[in-house]
C-alpha cells in the first residue's frame, strides 16, 4: 500500500538563515498514528506547516494521498485537517458559525447533521451558540479540533495537542484520536513528551535540530528509551568498586559517595533487587536511593551518537 | 474542483457578517457625514457660490463626497479584512485551505467592495434628500463606482498584507488618501485654482477619479473622461501587480 504522506529530501531555511529542516525523508502509512517526537525548536512545526501549505519548502517534495502539495494543492489540502499549536480563533464568532465556515472554506457542501455529530462528539453541542471568546481554553481547543475535522479530512495533523490541556480533555482527545483511527483517518501528532508518544502512537519519529534521527515502531523505540539509572547514596564512601559487584557494571561517583547502576526498566530482570541483596550481604550500607530516567535530551544525544557510530 | 466557490462564499459571508455587526454605524455614519457636508457646504457656503460648469454647487459636490467616503472605506475594510487573520493567527486556516490566490482575493475584495458600494449608495440617497440629482450617464456612473471600489479594495488588501500594526493600517487612508481626495476637487473645480496650483493638482491621482465620476453625473469634468479611465486602469493594474507579487513570493503571508 503506498504511503498516505510521502516526504522526500525536505529542507527549509528561513530568511533569517536558520535551517529548520535539513533533508527529511519520511513516509506515513495509511491509517496509523504517527508521533513526531522532539524538543522545542527541532523542526516539528515547520515540517507540519510545509505539508499543510503554510510554509514554503526550500527544497524537496511532499505528497498527500498521491497529490503533490504544491502542484496539486487543492486535492492535497482537501484531504488534510490541521490543529495548530496556538489557540487562534475568531473570538467574536459563534462555535457553530466558525465550524460551518471551516467546512465551506474547504469546499464541502453544507451538512448540518455531520457538524452536529462532530460538536456532540467533542462536547461542544451545548456551546454551539456561544461566542468563542466566552469559552475556556480547553473548550477553545475543542473548537480548533472541530474546525480541523469539519471537512472530513483523511489525514489529521495535531501540533502539540496536549500542551496546556487538562486531564479530562487529554483523555477525551485520546478517545477521539483512537475513534478517528478506527474510521481510517491517519493521524500525525507532534509532542515533546515521551509518555504521549508512548501512549498513543503506532510509530514514532524522533526529530532533532532539523534531522529525523530515527523512525521506528513504538515498541522498538521504547526499549531504547527505557534506560534508567539507579543512584545509591552510600553510608561510607568506597575507594573502588568491590569485585563482587562486577556483574552489575556499577560505577562510583561523587568521590566514592555514590554508586550508580544503569538498567533497562522494560527488561524482565532489571538486576536491581539482586544488586541490593548482594550489597546487603557485603555490608555496604546506603542512606538513600533514587532512580532517574534519562532526559529526552540525553536520549537524543544517545541516538545521534549511535547514528554517527553506525555511519 | 476547478473553482472553490463554497470557499469563496464562506469568506464573503464571513466578511459581510463582520460588517453586519457594525451595520448601523457603518451606514448611518456616512449618511450623517453627508448631511453635515450639505449643511455646511450646501446651505451655508453653497448659497453664496454660483454654479460650477452649469451645475448647482450642492449637486456639484455629490460625486466627490461619495468618493471621499468610499475610497477611505474601501481601503480600511479590505485592509482590516486580511490584517485581522494575520494578527489573530487564524490565517493558518486560510493558507491551509484549498483556495487559489485568485479565489482568496475575490472573496476578500468582493466583500469589501460590496460594502463600499453600499456606503456610496447611502450617500447618494442622503444627498438626494437635499437636492435634485440627474445622472447623465447612469451606466458609466455604476461602472465607475464598481471600478473604483474594486481598485481601492485591492489597494487596501495590499496594505493589509503589508501592515505590521493597526497604526500602519490607518496611515495610508488617513494621511494620504483623505488629503488627496480633499485636494482632488471634491468641493471645487480645479479650474478655480490659481495657475501654478492647477498644474500641481494634476499630479494628484484622485483628481482624475473625481473628474471622471463627475462626468458620469453631469457630462463634464476637469479632465477628459478617457484620461480619467486610463489613470484608473493604471492604478488598478498596479494593485493587481502588487497582489500577484504577494502571492508569487508569499510576502508576509508565508515563511
Amino acid at each position: 500500500m503506498p504511503p498516505v504522506i510521502s516526504i522526500q529530501g525536505l529542507t527549509k531555511t528561513y530568511a533569517s538563515g536558520f535551517a529548520a529542516l535539513k533533508g527529511v525523508d519520511l513516509d506515513i502509512r495509511r491509517g496509523e498514528i504517527f508521533a513526531l517526537l522532539g524538543p522545542n525548536g527541532a523542526g516539528k512545526t515547520t515540517l507540519i506547516s510545509i505539508v499543510c501549505g503554510i510554509v514554503t519548502a526550500s527544497s524537496g517534495t511532499v505528497s498527500a494521498d498521491g497529490h503533490d502539495v504544491v502542484r496539486d494543492y487543492r486535492a492535497a489540502r482537501t484531504k488534510i485537517g490541521l490543529v495548530p499549536q496556538e489557540l487562534t480563533t475568531d473570538a467574536f464568532e459563534s462555535v457553530w458559525a466558525t465550524v460551518s465556515f471551516s467546512r465551506g472554506l474547504f469546499g464541502k457542501p453544507r451538512n448540518d447533521a455531520f457538524l452536529e455529530k462532530l460538536l456532540r462528539d467533542l462536547s461542544l453541542w451545548d456551546k454551539r451558540k456561544s461566542r468563542i471568546l466566552e469559552l475556556s481554553g480547553g473548550m477553545k481547543r475543542r473548537v480548533m479540533i472541530a474546525k480541523a475535522l469539519s471537512h472530513e479530512p483523511e489525514i489529521l495533523f495535531l501540533d502539540e495537542p496536549t500542551a496546556g490541556v487538562d486531564v479530562e480533555l487529554r483523555r477525551d482527545m485520546w478517545n477521539l484520536v483512537l475513534g478517528l483511527r478506527d474510521r481510517g483517518v491517519t493521524i500525525i501528532l507532534t509532542t515533546h513528551y515521551i509518555e504521549e508518544a508512548e501512549e498513543m502512537a503506532d510509530r514514532v519519529g524522533v526529530i532533532s535540530k532539523g534531522e529525523l534521527i530515527v523512525v521506528e515502531e513504538k515498541s522498538e523505540l521504547m526499549k531504547k528509551l527505557g534506560r534508567k539509572q539507579l543512584t545509591l547514596n552510600l553510608a561510607e564512601p568506597l575507594v573502588a568498586v568491590p569485585p563482587e559487584l562486577a556483574d552489575w557494571a556499577v560505577t562510583l561517583a561523587a568521590d566514592g559517595n555514590e554508586l550508580r547502576y544503569a538498567f533497562d526498566a522494560n527488561a524482565e530482570r532489571t538486576g536491581v533487587p539482586s544488586l541490593l541483596r548482594r550489597m546487603t550481604d557485603l555490608g555496604i550500607g546506603f542512606k538513600d536511593l533514587h532512580t532517574s530516567q534519562s532526559s529526552l535530551e540525553d536520549i537524543f544525544v544517545g541516538l545521534v551518537s549511535q547514528k554517527k557510530d553506525a555511519a | 474542483m476547478g473553482f472553490n466557490r463554497r470557499g469563496v462564499w464562506a469568506i464573503y459571508r464571513f466578511e459581510l457578517a463582520r460588517f453586519g455587526r457594525t451595520f448601523l454605524t457603518s451606514l448611518i455614519t456616512p449618511a450623517i457625514t453627508t448631511s453635515l457636508y450639505f449643511i455646511v457646504f450646501g446651505a451655508a457656503i453653497g448659497s453664496r457660490m454660483t454654479e460650477i460648469g452649469g451645475v448647482p454647487y450642492g449637486a456639484f459636490i455629490v460625486p466627490g463626497l461619495m468618493l471621499l467616503s468610499m475610497l477611505t472605506e474601501s481601503i480600511s475594510n479590505a485592509s482590516f479584512g486580511i490584517y485581522m487573520p494575520k494578527w489573530s493567527g487564524t490565517i493558518y486556516e486560510l493558507l491551509s485551505a484549498p483556495l487559489s490566490p485568485f479565489e482568496t482575493v475575490l472573496a476578500y475584495v468582493g466583500a469589501a467592495a460590496t460594502k463600499s458600494v453600499l456606503i456610496a449608495m447611502v450617500i447618494l440617497a442622503t444627498a438626494h434628500l437635499f437636492i435634485d440629482i440627474d445622472i447623465v450617464h447612469p451606466f458609466w456612473m455604476v461602472a465607475l463606482l464598481l471600478l473604483f471600489a474594486i481598485t481601492f479594495c485591492l489597494f487596501g488588501f495590499v496594505i493589509g498584507i503589508w501592515a505590521k500594526s493597526f497604526e500602519q493600517l490607518q496611515v495610508i487612508p488617513l494621511l494620504i488618501v483623505t488629503p488627496l481626495t480633499f485636494l482632488g476637487g471634491v468641493f471645487y473645480s480645479i479650474d478655480m485654482l490659481p495657475g501654478i496650483w492647477r498644474t500641481v493638482t494634476l499630479f494628484n491621482p484622485v483628481v482624475y477619479l473625481i473628474s471622471g465620476f463627475r462626468w458620469s453625473f453631469y457630462g463634464t469634468g476637469d479632465v477628459a473622461i478617457e484620461l480619467s479611465l486610463a489613470m484608473t486602469f493604471g492604478f488598478l493594474a498596479l494593485c493587481l501587480a502588487a497582489v500577484w507579487l504577494i502571492f508569487r513570493t508569499g510576502y508576509k503571508l508565508k515563511a
